[in-house]
Parts: structure tokens; sequence; C-alpha cells
């Protein structure tokens, strides 16, 4: 019976090409275009850490009160040095790091060579296994380097490919600015996006780019004076200058995470924080009840707008445009279906019951949606492609196409194309046999 | 006449004719909000910087190793004495920044008094010297420009409480409307200064800034810190290229122990990267704009067709009756008329529901009512351009076909 049904499909589908063209490119170019824009929606809003994100928690303090010019008076993301020192000795978390940006000019140990700029992050040696950081030769630091503050140092495979080429450089120096660290480890391929891990404000929303290319120990960077590459964020009438009156300033600067594999793990480093707060108010540093916030990386990147607005706007006209096609296809199939009211009414009169005209229908319109969706597929991959020319190389290097999208893409235009040639299918099924006959 | 004749006719097609009006409507609502979207991120792209963009070289310099202010600013007198002597530079000066460098702003809080609550307006600030404003080709409209013994090299916080600062004619009038600003007094973070010159136009550093974009001010000081400068360039007229590549050589010659990436760029490339992401999705929007009133005229067209088809018996009649072709024609244009006018009354609401959706959720401004006429003129002309080939058609029809029987 299918092969019958599909018979008669073919053929109808022939008989008018101009009509059944229409409704392909129709569907293709409807579902493309929200498949493009799909593509680039999930490329910005995809887990930068699967698995992982929704239990490393970025705590924030709001150590400013009402000089806090933030209108919601939301406390800011980076912790003044003095907050983020009370957390990493109150050790209130199975693993935590302090993090800031850093940047070096690297002098490479043969003079012939340029120096070049490199960047990365002070870090604890919590980080590497918090962010799965996997290791290509060595290892993070040790607790006491943290402690101590060594000149250790884990390079990005990309550092080492160029300045050992690729070899394993363990216990190799590398001097960076005017100081030499020894390479304790190599780190594999690792460069989640966006950067969340980074993100110092909430003002830039594309952080996209390369992997760091050094992790130092953040105790080193801060005796150093390694100073933030970010940027430090002090109140309007701080006076201060020089690194000790910054260290022991209410100056925000430094990004701090925590990792709480448990739900309880969460409830009970967020009390612990409302009450590191509390005893700031207690002895006078604060004069405001405490106003914290515990997110994790969802929610932080949700809080931070990680996903550009005219993306989703554009995904939103997208939608639009194929619900406009879709309604375009509802009117074609009708006309195509009641053209045939004749045959129908035929049908019918034979014994064909409403069901069976009904499935006929719906099958050839499953027909020409599988038709319209490779059309769509096509477009699709032009329109992902084209992405490269419209975008920066940045954030087109993260619109990709899978099987996944591929087999959304045939899906969608099915089960749109059938949704569509419904009403249509019905109205064929309600065609009264007496009254085609007599008329013809 | 006619008109009572295609709404007899509209009766018999109630279905088709309600979701081409639904159809038209939808377009409507969507086009009308997308071209306000494109249009106000092409005005975003095509803010003016003040600028000689097409002279303006940009390098970026960062110094390796720590050094102490005095030598930092040593270093950049030896650099800027060394890069206005090259023979195809017009002019240079050093800066921690450059006009729309980047979606990062420096605010500036400019009141009338000190100890301001709120202050008068905000502002973003350039570090600048007697040489910038010839380097950047900026126009004084009043006052005058500074003098080399009021340029400080020190540390950012010199910079921000300079004595004397210019400012731009956009801030001069927000703080002291029509009256001239040149000797007024002004309080940057509290701090008092004094300005001395206003500008034409220069927009502020931070790309992501409406409401100070052009509220800039001029400190009167060297980028003398640790964490690099920007050294900016214009060059003589065709000479540009030859800056680009004599510029970096010079710099290394005088002291190799510095990083400047990427080089000496142009000031135009920096700037249409700065802009690339919003022109990709403002080219995306009109695609899909584009592509939408295509889908429309398409479907029209098809659908008319297939009516016009359906009625080459009734449209035999008429014309065996007496009707002209023009009659025809002008039938099926009504007819396309008051479907497509029934979608643009529909398609309006739909527009403004949208808008408001949008204004909740996506921080877009409200929609200009001039961009309601405008979509319901132009889906009246692609209606009618997509009726024009089956209405055609259908005037071609002869009277003779009556006399075949099916």
């Amino acid at each position: 019976m299918f092969g019958y049904y599909f018979e008669l499909a073919v053929r109808s589908l022939r008989r008018s090409p101009v009509l059944t063209i229409l409704v392909v490119v129709l569907i293709g170019t409807g579902v493309a275009s929200s498949m493009v824009t799909f593509a680039a929606l999930r490329a910005m809003s995809a887990d930068p850490m699967p698995g992982k994100s929704a239990q490393l928690y970025r705590p924030q303090i709001d150590n400013w009160g009402p000089a806090n010019p933030d209108a919601h008076r939301e406390p800011p993301l980076t912790l003044s040095y003095i907050d983020a020192e009370a957390l990493l000795h109150a050790h209130a978390a199975p693993r935590q790091t302090a993090l800031y940006q850093v940047a070096f000019s690297l002098v490479p140990a043969d003079a012939t060579r340029a120096p070049f700029a490199v960047k990365g992050y002070a870090v604890t040696t919590d980080f590497f296994a918090m962010f799965n950081v996997p290791m290509a030769y060595g290892a993070g630091w040790s607790a006491s380097d943290d402690d101590k503050g060594t000149d250790a140092l884990v390079i990005s495979r990309r550092l080492n490919d160029r300045l050992f080429g690729g070899t394993d450089s363990v216990g190799r120096e590398i001097r960076l600015d005017n100081h030499d660290y020894r390479v304790v480890g190599v780190a594999g391929d690792w460069n989640p996006q966006p950067r969340f891990y980074a993100t110092g404000s909430i003002h830039v929303t594309t952080d996209h780019g390369d992997a760091p290319d050094v992790f130092l120990p953040f105790t080193h960077a801060v005796e150093q004076q390694v100073a933030t590459a970010w940027g430090n964020y002090c109140r309007p009438d701080y006076k201060g200058t020089g690194w000790d009156a910054l260290l022991h300033s209410e100056c925000v600067w430094v990004a701090f995470w925590v990792d709480l594999p448990t739900p309880a793990d969460a409830r009970h480093y967020a009390s612990f924080l409302h009450n590191y707060a509390a005893a700031q108010q207690r002895m006078g540093r604060f004069s405001w009840p405490p106003n914290v916030r515990l997110r994790n990386v969802p929610q932080l990147l949700a809080y931070v707008h990680a996903v550009p607005e005219q993306v989703r706007v554009s995904f939103l006209l997208a939608l639009g445009l194929q619900l406009v096609c879709l309604v375009n296809v509802i009117g074609l199939l009708l006309a195509k279906f009641m053209r045939r009211s004749p045959e129908i009414g035929v049908r019918r009169a034979l014994g064909a019951s409403r069901r069976a005209i009904g499935l006929q229908f719906l099958i050839e319109a499953a027909m020409v949606g599988a038709v319209g969706g490779l059309l769509g597929l096509l477009l699709t991959g032009i329109g992902v492609y084209g992405m490269g020319a419209l975008f920066t190389s940045k954030i087109a290097r993260l619109v990709h196409i899978d099987a996944g999208l591929l087999g959304l893409t045939m899906l969608v235009s099915m089960v749109a194309t059938v949704l569509a040639a419904l009403y249509p299918t019905w109205r064929a099924a309600q065609v009264q046999p007496a009254w085609q006959l007599k008329s013809n | 006449m006619q008109i009572r004749l295609i709404l007899a006719a509209l009766r018999q097609h109630r279905a088709a004719t309600v979701l081409v009006v639904l159809q038209i409507a939808l377009t409507l609502a969507i086009v009308c909000n997308a071209l306000f979207i494109i249009q106000l991120r092409l005005a975003h792209i095509a803010r003016p910087t003040g600028i000689d963009e097409a002279h303006i070289v940009v390098i970026q310099n960062q110094w390796i190793g720590k050094h102490e202010t005095a030598q930092l600013s040593a270093r950049l007198a030896t650099d800027l004495a060394a890069l206005r002597q090259l023979p195809g530079v017009a002019d240079a000066y050093a800066d921690y920044t450059y006009p729309v460098a980047g979606p990062w702003a420096a605010l500036l809080r400019i009141g009338l008094k000190p100890d301001q609550r709120a202050p008068t307006s905000f502002a973003e600030g350039y570090q600048a010297d007697d040489h910038t404003l010839s380097t950047l080709g900026l126009q004084l409209v009043a006052g005058r420009n500074f003098r080399p013994d009021e340029i400080v090299a020190g540390s950012v916080d010199d910079a921000l409480a300079p004595p004397v600062i210019i400012v731009t004619r956009d801030l001069a009038e927000r703080l002291f409307a029509h009256e001239s600003a040149v000797r007024k007094r002004v309080y940057i973070s509290d701090k008092p200064s004094t300005i001395i010159g206003v500008v034409r136009h220069l927009e502020v550093p931070a790309v992501g800034t409406h409401s100070f974009a052009y509220c800039s001010v001029l400190l009167p000081s060297w980028p003398a810190w640790p964490y690099g400068n920007f050294y900016v360039l214009r060059a003589k007229p065709g000479q540009l290229d030859a800056v680009m590549r004599a510029a970096p050589k010079a710099l290394l010659a005088i002291n190799r122990m510095r990083v400047m990436e990427g080089g000496a760029k142009r000031y135009s490339d920096l700037r249409a990267a700065v802009y690339a992401d919003d022109r990709g999705v403002t080219l995306l929007m009109s695609m899909i704009c584009v592509v939408l009133l295509l889908a429309t005229v398409g479907g029209i067209g098809g659908l008319t067709s297939f009516w016009v088809g359906q009625r080459r018996r009734q449209i035999g009649i008429r014309r065996a009756l007496g009707a002209t072709r023009g009659d025809i024609l002008r039938y099926f244009q009504t007819e396309n008329f008051l479907i497509v006018s029934g979608g643009i009354a529909l398609g309006l609401l739909l527009a403004v529901v949208l808008n408001l959706f949008l204004m909740k959720h996506y921080e877009l401004r409200r929609l200009p009512l001039s961009y309601l006429p405008i979509s319901a003129l132009v889906l009246w002309l692609l209606g009618q351009l997509a009726v024009l080939g089956p209405a055609l058609r259908a005037a071609a029809v002869p009277p003779v076909v009556v006399t075949r029987s099916v």
C-alpha cells in the first residue's frame, strides 16, 4: 500500500513541477535559515566544560557597599586580594583557586630570536584538576610550591612546540620579563570557549580566543608584583599607589573559583560565604549586611550574557522566517491537494476510506518534506561555511556541522511539512465523492 | 462592482485567503523589526570617529622588564622624536589607547562641583601631548592646544588629575550648554581641571558606549607606565605603506627589548576588525529579510497562479460576456491588493507586539512609527509584483475557452 501511495505521490509531484519546486524551496530555505542561526547560537551557548561546569562555582562578595556603582548592588565579579587570600586560607571547599590574568614578554635564550608576548594566568595548583587541564608532560606544581610561591611554570603545548620543538621540556628554564622560571608541566590541548574562567567584567561578553600560554603559582605572581593584565577596578576615592597599597585595598581584580561536587557542598559553601561577609561586618570592615553570590558556570554565563543578544535575535528572526515559509507551504499544499478533488472523488467512490486518502496525502507531504530537507542540508552547509566570511574567525571557528545538526535539519523539515500538510490533508479527506463525480 | 465580485470569490477560498493574510502579517511584523535592528547596527558601525582615519597607523608597544617612570618617559621621548623624524610621518604621539579600540571602557566622571554625588556626564580620556591634535587631524574650535611644558609623564594616577584639559564639543555642550567652555573649571573624579580648548569631534575608545560616545577628554600626559602603550602616527598622503614598514624598524633600532604585537597596523583595519561581528550579524539579518520577502512573493505568486488555473473557465465566461483584458488584469490586482491590505492591517498590530516583546527581552528601543508605512508600502508593491505574472496570464485567457468543454 505504501508503495502505491509513494508512486501516486511521485506522479502528482511531477504533474505540477513548478508548485512542487516552490514548496521544496520554501521548506529548504526556511529550515536552513533556522538551522544556520541555531548552529551559531549552539556554538556560543555550548557548555564550555561539559560534565564539570555545574560544580564549578564563583564566589562574589560585595566589598564596596553603597559605593558599588551597580544599580542592583550586584557584587563585582572579581574579589579584592584581601578576600581572595582569606578564602584561600579558609580552605572551605575541597578544591579552590584564585586566578588572575598575566602577560609577559618572553625573551628566548637564543639571542637571535625576537622577544614575543605570552599571556596566561596566575593560579593555584588545584586549577588543573578543577578545570580538567590535561598534562602532556610533567604535572602541576605541588601544594608547597603554592605556599612558598616558587618559580614553577606550566606551559601550553603551543608554547612548548615553539620553544622546545614539542619535546619533554620539564626541568628546562624560561625567561619571562626579567625572571627565570622552571617548567614543571606541559599542558595538553585545553581551551574551553568562552574563556569563562577569566571573565572579569560583565561588559566583555566575547571572551573567545587562544589557549593561555603559561600558568604560574598565584603566590609567586603576587610576590613578584606581576600586575594583572585585566586591570583592577578601584573605588573612585581610592588614593593608594604601588603594589602593597593595592594588596591592602578594596580594589577588585582576583577571580576566585571553588569546586563543589555535591549540592550539599554548595549549600555548605554558600553559608560559609555568608558567614564570612557577616564576620567582616562585625569586624567593621563592611558597614552593610552580607551581600554575596555563589554562581556556577551556567548561572555565571547567563548572568554575564555570554551569548551575544544579536545572535539570539537573529535566531528568533530565522524562526519567524520558517514560520512564514510554513504558512506559505500550507497554502500551496492546500491548492495542490484541492486541485486533485476529482481524483479523490473517484478514489472515494471506488471504496477508499477517508483514512486512506489522508494517509496518501500525508505520505506525499512527507516526501516533499524530505526533498525540502535535502535542499535544507545543502543550504545549511553553505550557510555555516559562509559564517566564516560573516564573522571574525574566533566565533566562526566555533560554528560547525555535525551529525546531530544534519539529523535535526532533516527531522525539522519533515515534521514541519507534515504539520503544514495536516489541514490540507484534512480538507482533501473531506471531499464528497458525489459532488466531484457530478460536476464532471 | 469588481470588489463585490472579488469578495464573493474569496469566500470560496476562505482558508487560502486567511493563510495569505497571515503570511503578509507575519512578514510585515518581522521585516519591520529586523529593519529597525539593522538600521540601529548600521548607525552604530557608521559612527564617525572624527579623526583622519585613512592616514593613521597604530603600533602597540610593550617594554620588556620593569622600569621606573623616569626611564619610561625618557624612552617615550626618544621613540617619539625618532618617529616624528621619519620621512613619511606627518606627526606622532603616544597613548594608552586609540579611538574605538575595543569593548573596554575606562570611565571618567565629570562634574561641575567637587564631591558631586552624580556626575554631570561620563566621559573617556585619551593621553595627549602637543602633537595629538595634528596627529589625529582634530580641529580646535575654541581655546588653544597644550604647551609642551604642560605634559606630565607619569603613572595613570598622575594623568587623571591634570591642571588643564581639552574636551570635545559634545562634552562641552553637555557641561555648559551654549556658554563657552574655555577657562571653565570641571572636576574629573572629584579632582579639578581647567578646560583650555575644545575640539570639534572625537569618539571615545570604548566601542559599546551609547550615552557618551563623543564625550572625550584629552589628558596632557605620556603613558609612562608598565602596561605598554600605543604609538599613533599620521602618514603623509601616499606614504602609509612606507611608514608601516619603516616605523617598527626604527623603533627596534632604538631598543630591541620591546614587543610590538602585529607590528604596525592600519587604523582603518583596526576599526573594521572591531565592528566585524556587528557587520556579520547585520548581514545575516539582512539576508533573512531578503529571503523572507522572496518567500512571500513566491508564495503569493504560486497561490495566485493556482487560482488563475482553477478559474480559467470563469475568466473565459467573463471575457465572452464582454470583459476586457484590462478588466481581468485589474480583477486579480485588486484581489491581491485587498488581501495584502488585510495582511498589513493585522501585520501593523503584530509588528508593535513583536517590538514590545523584543523591548522587554532584548533591550531593543521603541520602533519608530515611520517604519510601519514604509514596510506597508513595500509589501503592497511586492504583492502587486507577485501577482503580475499570473494576472497577465489570466488576462491572456481567450474567450473561446468557454466553447471547449473540459
